[in-house]
């Protein structure tokens, strides 16, 4: 019963939050909403007893990635942004097709059920600790994406000082 | 103990959210939220099947997901931050030079 309850206000706090994010005029308030969202799924994956994902869902996401997001925000100047339409007019088209995506995802896990079970059980990753356990399948298994997520992110440092540079009069 | 179908159910919830934002906004900042929303909505999933299915994988999948999406951020708002530059909007309709 309690874990129900956990889960119906995670669950609530999480759809009332994304609602929030997407329906507010104004952007700093959106990113704000944001914040406490990723809060909000950062203990609901302590609550999937998966607390080095926590971590870095609250440092990555609600510390870097919204962080930035704030500062784009306050650097842009969007005051005649706030008199315009808050949706496009054509509203009930996307609200029918992201419907639509939900009663297909719905119809295909409502008769979901789990059948296989892994060497990893709760008591495993209990005694060897979750980050541990996660950091020797990182690097064994995933070492080769893991060297090509160092890349990415080394792409994603050129490209966004590149992009967002002052270009030189020459 | 709760059913892993709950937990795929409000996946989709959030995901369809996301799509909805993505739509029917037109700030281009709240766009990128909207996909942002979207990447956690996946997250949701993955980890839940990582705890019910007992298997790691889903949660190293989870972690290359926050490592793109962080890649992703850097990017988009630096090309947020240059097109403003050049056309001092958010609103992607105003957007339309390579319209044909």
């Amino acid at each position: 019963m309690l874990p129900k309850l956990f889960f119906g206000w995670f669950a609530f706090a999480i759809i009332a939050l994304s609602v929030l994010v997407i329906t507010r005029r104004n952007p700093v308030h959106s990113v704000m909403w944001m914040l406490l969202l990723f809060f909000q799924i950062a203990s609901m994956y302590l609550f999937l007893n998966a607390e080095f994902i926590a971590a870095i869902q609250v440092i990555v996401y609600a510390g870097a990635i919204l962080v930035l997001f704030l500062f784009v925000v306050l650097l842009l100047n969007l005051r005649e942004e706030l008199l315009a339409n808050r949706f496009i007019n054509a509203w009930p088209v996307g609200l029918v097709f992201a419907g639509a995506i939900f009663a297909g995802t719905l119809s295909a896990v409502v008769a979901f059920v789990p059948n296989f079970s892994g060497q990893y059980t709760v008591d495993v990753i209990n005694r060897e600790t979750h980050t541990k356990a996660l950091g020797q399948l990182l690097y064994t298994d995933f070492l080769f994406p893991f060297e090509i997520a160092s890349l990415i992110l080394l792409i994603a440092i050129i490209g966004a000082i590149v992009l967002a540079k002052k270009r030189m009069r020459s | 103990m709760v059913p892993l179908n709950w937990y795929l159910m409000l996946s989709a919830a959030v995901f369809s959210i996301g799509v909805f934002g993505f739509l029917t906004r037109r700030n281009i900042i709240i766009m990128f939220m909207s996909v942002e929303l979207m990447l956690n909505a996946v997250n949701i999933s993955l980890v839940a099947f990582s705890h019910y299915l007992q298997d790691l994988r889903g949660q190293v999948l989870v972690f290359f997901i926050v490592t793109v999406a962080a890649a992703e951020a850097a990017i988009g708002l630096a090309i947020i931050i240059a097109l403003f530059r050049n056309k001092a909007t958010a609103h992607v309709d105003d957007m339309n030079e390579m319209k044909g």
